[in-house]
């Protein structure tokens, strides 16, 4: 269905550019509207987040780079920045690392209570986010953790993990073990076959498990405020307080930013994956 | 009621022509450590705080402020602290009726003002100077600040009628459109009162009655549908600059800075605006460097000067009778700040004092009564 | 897979050999050791790299939740802060419609002497106003008068009968004595009492070996005696421990003319509260260690003198919001099946290349805060927003007639099928990918319509995906807070927002653990059945 059949009769073809012109756009336009609403208020001259006169008139006074000049040079935005980019990825790689090695475990053919492992395992993802950070604020209060950056990093990796479990269980669900087996009468150590053979099967999986918890300890506002102190204050931290305390559209530029890096990013990866599908000599699907 | 005569102190105070001394020099702190880690509310009001009283402080004494912005979970936060025995705040701003739970609580310190708070510059004790605004021992106060009504003035459908009372709020026919506030009992119900034929004085007693529970919802009821519920004192600036809302709730610093900074047609509508205080405490279960840090800080920004420098950057009286004259102009607008406190004697000649003790008793009731009924 | 089958083949066929003699393998040892050894090597392999993640998991997460849900039953406080009061009280009958006894009120006074002392009593107050609404400041008001309280009458009846009593030494003779405690224990209870209210005021300074304690002991001491059936009392006065027998003598005498401290009628000076019954009700009913009292409340009901009743209508609060959050979660979680379907199959039919560049607008918003795509919704959505404005301006509305999208269950639906649709659309995406467009065209060259292919063929392989993503959408918005909290204005709220409210705010943690208990419950069986009928394996994010 990748394309319209030449045979295909009227009412197919005036289907056909229905499903895809009319409703399918319009479901992709729901989902990115916010985002194109949030970028040009990111410009807006006012403290508000109001489509004035004059920006409708695109008359230039209605525009301003204030909000992106406020991000970069208050050092409460660069702090939330950089705390950002400490705890999620240290999450993510704790979180990833654990998460691959149990669910490569969690796929051998004998595990004893199966059912009940895996249960706790992807608890962190069932457990309405309130109750978690309720029960982990009380819990690492009393250990010392709360208000220290090790705290939010278990915590986020925590709730990261269920997503690499679920991930890479499903990439090794369709995982042939004749190919483990084949490496170990080859002589490959159990280690050497799983970097050689079974990583680089599972990989997509783990990188979109990686993913998620990256995501998920990224945009996280809940346990942080929770269990963070002032250090510890990420960008979403950041953001709910300037909602509460004092809107204003530099959480909008904030956020374009970062749409900007990410679709440069996902562009990256799709062109490298299409560079490397052409290297291995696959034709491009 | 003994709120009502320390401000009144503040207002007789204010005529009385005072010369502003320079700041004494600040003594040394012994034994102290030197970092200190502040909480307050954020946005507008720390920037004000970090101005009039962090940076200088800072400067004296090189010593490092951590900001924090947890006010708003200050009592769960240090109530879930103090149980796991690793307090990381040492001075935290609240408001009054959050300090008073805090020191019943056995959270906070007591903190004795004579002793421990600078005189003001004639020598006045720092109890006589701050008054009956020390509503707690554990509580030093900062600001008075009040949460009142903002309108919009360009609005048609009101043919011109400008809100003078109040009761505007719940006149939907001379005044149409949508309201904003907030989205907890407090406030609302003894404005609900007030404007269904209660008697200021009367307020608490009748609310005290299931009758008068009742009494009060009834009358929200017959606005219900013009009403957006706000839980952040952002929120309504935002609707008010939207028109979303055409008249609102908030606090009169968002007021001002939404009128003043950033020149929205809203005005201001003092008439009941009730008062409350904002102030420090000090948390227990601080060891013993840290505590006398916390009490040189509090020492230092509670004075004087530095009360009143605060008025630069936001528009919220100062606690001290004796700073009231010091309150000079806006810092960057260079407008005088003195017309816009809520303390003001042309914007307070309709006050409402709530009630600490009673809302402390009744409030986990009353909000789930009024709760109860949002959600029908 | 292939290891169990070979297993349950040399299983059935071990059954035929004697034991000892089935086949070996090179190595000499019987086949069925040698497989079962290597069946636990692999068992152990598998949990060795389970284990870390598990211990983990078990100890940052499931550990703190169940400290959690423990505070829904966990009512210690009040035993530990009056822990005399509460013995006392147990000897009293609350439907007498009387007042507790004088003993009763000394045992309060002796506890609270040290409760306000270390600030504990006003805690208690908050914990016991979440069931009796006002008390909260009877207990407070109390505290500051406590110290003022007169509670010199009984000690100096012991001194005026044995100037002993007024030495250390007296206390030392008691506290050695052998009916010591058993037969004081309300005293026992005021002496610790004492002793942590002396360390608490003086310091560690103060050696309570060396000082008498205060009056309210002496009091709880004459209560402890006046209780004492008269052989009891006698064999004190007669005791073969001399000391003992000094320091009684004359006392069981002496006891019926002591006079009283009257703290009944000194509290009732103070606060009024204490004469009021349902009080004292209430006490009694909050001190055993367990409760279920917030349980209940969590469920709009509380436990009266005559049982547990529904709460008053004006105070039903919780069921309905229960129902809520599952009626809007369940909302969203068609609306995700509505918008995430299409998607998903365009994204499974189109060329990869293509595929993936829509798939980039899947989770751009992904990237985008969801604080900021909640505060965009308000922006979009208000009745002055660009919607609105559009509508207005293109004609379908009048300026009068603009919709109200915000501020109530529709804000929630929105905001919340936007943030939950990726959710949707990746497990969709991940079933879709493996159906056989050859299916699809099987069916057609069969004569099959193109809507009845699809209803035939496509969609019931799709149901796997549809569980999957539903499951993920549905539990993930049951627990959503930040969101309802946002746009839902006042209708559009969920349970998780009251529970945020009591942890926060009203700081009735235990009542915040109930309801979260109730949550989890629900989560929890809908899990369960889930991953009965469709296993939890089968969900696929990408």
């Amino acid at each position: 269905m990748s394309a319209l059949p030449p045979y295909a009769s009227t009412g197919q073809r005036i289907w056909f550019y229905t499903f895809r012109y009319v409703i399918c756009a319009f479901i992709l336009f729901f989902l990115i509207a916010p985002i194109i609403t949030i970028i040009p208020l990111s410009f807006s001259s006012q403290d508000f987040f109001t489509f004035t006169p004059e920006m409708l008139a695109l008359d230039p006074a209605g525009y301003s780079l204030k909000h992106y000049e406020d991000f970069f040079t208050s050092s409460d935005w660069q702090k939330a920045l950089k705390n950002s980019f400490l705890i999620a990825p240290a999450a993510t790689l704790i979180a990833t690392s654990l998460g691959t090695l149990a669910a490569i475990g969690l796929s051998q053919s004998h595990v004893p209570y199966r059912r009940t492992i895996m249960a706790i395992l992807i608890s962190p993802m069932i457990v309405p986010l309130i109750i978690s950070a309720a029960g982990m604020f009380f819990f690492y209060s009393r250990i010392g953790l709360q208000g220290e950056y090790l705290g939010i990093i278990l915590a986020h990796a925590a709730l990261g993990t269920p997503f690499v479990i679920i991930t890479v269980t499903a990439t090794l669900v369709g995982f042939d073990r004749s190919l483990t087996r084949a490496a170990a009468s080859m002589g490959a150590d159990p280690v050497t076959t799983f970097f050689k053979v079974q990583m680089p099967l599972i990989i997509p999986g783990v990188v979109s498990g990686a993913l998620f918890a990256f995501i998920t300890s990224f945009d996280e506002v809940v346990v942080v405020l929770f269990m963070g102190s002032a250090r510890q204050k990420t960008l979403p931290w950041q953001m709910f307080t300037g909602l509460r305390e004092q809107i204003s559209p530099t959480i909008l530029a904030v956020a374009t930013i970062m749409v900007a890096i990410s679709i440069v990013l996902l562009t990256v990866l799709e062109l490298l994956r299409r560079r490397s599908e052409r290297l291995r000599g696959l034709t491009p699907s | 009621m003994k709120f009502t005569a320390g401000l009144a102190g503040v207002f007789a105070l204010s005529t009385v022509a005072m010369v502003a001394t320079a700041a004494e020099e600040l003594p040394a702190c012994e034994d102290c450590a030197d970092e200190l880690t502040i909480v307050s509310w954020g946005g507008a009001y720390s920037n004000s705080q970090l101005q009039a009283y962090h940076n200088p402080y800072s400067e004296i004494t090189g010593v490092e402020i951590v900001n924090d912005e947890s006010s708003a979970e200050a009592v769960a936060k240090l109530r879930a602290m103090n149980e796991a025995n690793n307090v990381t705040w040492d001075v935290v701003d609240v408001v009054a009726a959050d300090a008073m739970r805090l020191c019943d609580e056995g959270l906070a310190m007591e903190i004795n003002a004579d002793e421990q708070l600078a005189a003001a510059p004639d020598g006045t004790p720092a109890s006589e100077d701050f008054g009956d605004l020390l509503v707690s021992d554990c509580f030093i106060p900062q600001i008075v600040y009040s949460t009142t009504m903002g309108y919009r003035t360009d609005v048609e459908a009101w043919n011109g009628a400008v809100p003078t009372d109040i009761c505007a709020v719940f006149d939907t026919a001379t005044f149409p459109g949508k309201r904003s506030l907030e989205k907890r009992p407090i406030n609302n119900v003894e404005w609900a009162l007030l404007c269904d034929g209660v008697a200021k004085e009367d307020v608490y007693d009748v609310l005290s009655t299931d009758e008068g529970v009742t009494q009060a919802l009834a009358k929200l009821d017959t606005i219900r549908d013009d009403v957006i519920w706000w839980s952040a004192g952002a929120e309504t600036p935002q609707l008010l600059a939207d028109s979303e809302a055409l008249m609102g709730s908030t606090y009169n610093g968002r007021l001002f800075s939404v009128i003043v900074e950033q020149e929205q047609p809203v005005a201001m509508l003092w008439d009941a605006q009730v008062f409350d205080l904002d102030g420090w405490i000090i948390p227990t279960g601080l060891d013993e460097a840290r505590t006398n840090r916390a009490l040189h800080y509090i020492k230092f920004a509670t004075d004087t000067q530095r009360l009143a420098d605060q008025s630069k950057y936001i528009s919220y009286g100062p606690a001290r009778a004796s700073s009231a004259p010091l309150v000079g102009k806006h810092a960057e607008l260079g407008i005088d700040m003195a017309p816009h406190m809520p303390t003001d004697p042309k914007n307070a000649m309709n006050t409402f004092l709530y009630n600490y003790e009673w809302w402390a008793d009744n409030r986990d009731d009353l909000d789930a009564k009024f709760q109860t009924w949002l959600a029908q | 897979m292939t290891a169990s089958t070979t297993l349950d083949s040399v299983d059935s066929e071990s059954h035929d050999q004697a034991a000892g003699q089935g086949p070996l393998t090179k190595d000499g040892i019987p086949l069925k050791r040698s497989l079962a050894r290597a069946l636990r090597r692999e068992k152990l392999r598998a949990l060795l790299l389970i284990a870390p993640l598990l211990a983990f998991v078990l100890v940052s997460f499931i550990f703190p939740i169940g400290d959690m849900l423990y505070r829904s039953v966990e009512n210690s406080i009040v035993e530990k802060t009056i822990p005399g009061t509460v013995r006392a009280l147990n000897d009293w009958d609350s439907e007498s419609g009387e007042l507790p006894s004088e003993r009763v009120f000394a045992a309060l006074a002796d506890d609270m002497m040290l409760a306000q002392e270390i600030k504990i009593h006003t805690r208690l107050g908050s914990r016991i106003n979440y069931d009796q609404p006002g008390i909260s400041s009877v207990f407070r008001k109390s505290g500051r008068q406590i110290k003022k309280l007169e509670r010199e009458a009984a000690m100096n009846a012991f001194i005026g009968l044995n100037a002993d009593w007024n030495t250390p030494e007296a206390w030392a003779t008691l506290t050695a004595s052998e009916q010591w405690p058993a037969q004081f224990r309300y005293t026992a209870i005021s002496l610790d009492n004492w002793k942590a209210w002396l360390a608490s005021e003086e310091g560690d300074d103060a050696d309570p070996a060396a000082l008498v304690p205060h009056g309210f002991t002496y009091a709880t001491l004459y209560h402890d005696l006046s209780n004492m059936s008269a052989s009891d009392l006698s064999a004190l006065a007669t005791s073969s421990d001399a000391p003992v027998a000094a320091l009684f003598a004359g006392v069981p005498d002496a006891l019926a003319s002591f006079p009283s401290d009257d703290f009944k009628g000194q509290f009732a000076a103070i606060e009024k509260g204490w004469t009021e019954i349902d009080n004292w009700q209430a006490i009694k009913r909050l001190s055993p260690p367990i409760i279920d009292s917030y349980f209940l409340a969590a469920v709009d009901s509380e436990r009266t003198d005559v049982g547990v009743e529904k709460k008053p209508e004006n105070e039903r609060l919780y069921l309905g919001l229960f129902l809520r959050t599952i009626f809007l979660s369940m909302v969203i979680t068609t609306s995700c099946i509505l918008l995430g379907y299409p998607i998903a199959y365009l994204l499974a039919t189109l060329s990869v290349r293509s595929s993936n560049l829509i798939l980039i607008l899947v989770l751009l918003p992904f990237w985008t805060s969801l604080l900021v795509r909640t505060s965009a919704w308000k922006v979009l959505l208000q009745q002055q927003g660009v919607i609105n404005d559009l509508l207005v301006w293109v004609g379908f509305i009048s300026e009068a007639g603009r919709l109200v999208m915000i501020n109530n269950m529709t804000g929630t639906i929105i905001a919340m099928t936007h943030i939950l649709l990726p959710f949707m659309i990746l497990p969709l995406y991940s079933v879709m990918k493996t159906i056989s467009p050859t299916y699809m065209r099987a069916a057609k060259s069969m004569g099959a319509s193109d809507t009845l292919a699809f209803w035939r063929i496509y969609f019931p392989n799709t149901v796997a995906g549809i569980g999957a993503g539903s499951i993920l959408v549905f539990i993930l918005s049951i627990g959503y807070y930040i969101t309802p909290e946002l746009v839902g204005g006042t209708k559009g709220v969920f349970i998780s927002n009251r529970i945020a409210y009591h942890i926060s705010s009203s700081l009735n943690w235990g009542l915040a653990a109930a309801l979260g208990s109730i949550l989890l419950v629900l989560v929890l069986a809908l899990y369960w059945t889930y991953d009965r009928i469709v296993g939890i394996d089968n969900v696929k994010l990408g």
